[in-house]
């Protein structure tokens, strides 16, 4: 479970704005479905993603039941030096995950 | 003739005016939704929302309310000095109002974020974007759903 699938450009310039993907597979199950006997099926959600560039946080998100199966999420950093942007993911458990990308600024 | 001519004009405007009155209605109907009212409340207190600065953009139709892409932009420099801190996405007919809250940074350089969300039913999502300054702006946008996914969410 939890396959990451990240897509970050290798190369920027400098102050250049930067689109960014990041995806986690997960059911985000809403807590809202029955099963085939008719029982809940516990809610069982990422709720905390975070985005660090160098350290330092470029972008956060809060996730509901809302949030559709596998989320996607894309915005934007401005790049300013080389270094490392990380992906962490929050489950409402605490369980995390996370993995990063190299960017080089030219 | 003219009399007839006359007749047309003013039974369209009867008609025409009706129109914009059903089309007005779901703005009234949203804003009365309690449980979108309460969770706005609990995010950004009684502090007024401004209109504008707040696009969403949805589909007009989504066929399948699993997976509705969503996209929320603000009009903002994003300086270090004048930048949007959240982007707050509400839901009146979701069984809950909270769909998703977004933070950022001067870093961010664009306030835009896509994501996909769970629409059970046709509704106007709303999006409340809080400013550096402390000001609040708010924007929605409706979309059809042809299949719920409030049958199986």
């Amino acid at each position: 479970m939890a396959g990451i699938r990240l897509a970050v450009p290798g190369t920027a310039k400098k102050g250049e704005t930067v689109e960014i993907k990041a995806l986690i597979q997960h059911a985000m199950e809403s807590g809202f479905r029955r099963g085939s006997r008719g029982e809940a099926i516990p809610r069982d959600i990422i709720t905390q993603f975070e985005c660090t560039y160098n350290g330092e946080q470029v972008f956060a998100a809060d996730f509901h039941p809302a949030i559709a199966a596998n989320p996607i999420l894309t915005f934007y950093l401005v790049a300013d030096v080389s270094g490392e942007i990380e992906f962490t993911w929050i489950d409402q458990n605490g369980q995390s995950w996370s993995d990063s990308k190299t960017l080089t600024v030219a | 003739m003219i009399e007839q001519t006359d007749l047309n004009r003013r039974r369209f405007l009867t008609v025409s005016s009706g129109a914009v009155m059903i089309a007005a209605l779901p703005l009234a109907a949203y804003a009365d939704h309690e449980d979108l009212v309460r969770a706005r409340g609990e995010l950004f207190g009684d502090r007024r929302i401004q209109d504008g600065r707040v696009t969403v953009t949805l589909p007009p139709i989504a066929e399948n309310g699993h997976s509705v892409p969503l996209s929320v932009s603000v009009d903002s420099p994003m300086t270090p000095d004048d930048y949007v801190k959240r982007v707050a996405i509400f839901s009146p007919r979701n069984p809950l109002p909270n769909v998703a809250q977004f933070h950022f940074t001067p870093r961010s350089g664009k306030a835009e974020v896509s994501t996909r969300i769970r629409m059970s039913g046709t509704q106007i999502i709303q999006a409340v974007a809080e400013m550096s300054d402390g000001s609040l702006w708010g924007g929605g946008k409706e979309t059809v759903v042809t299949l719920a996914a409030c049958v199986v969410l």
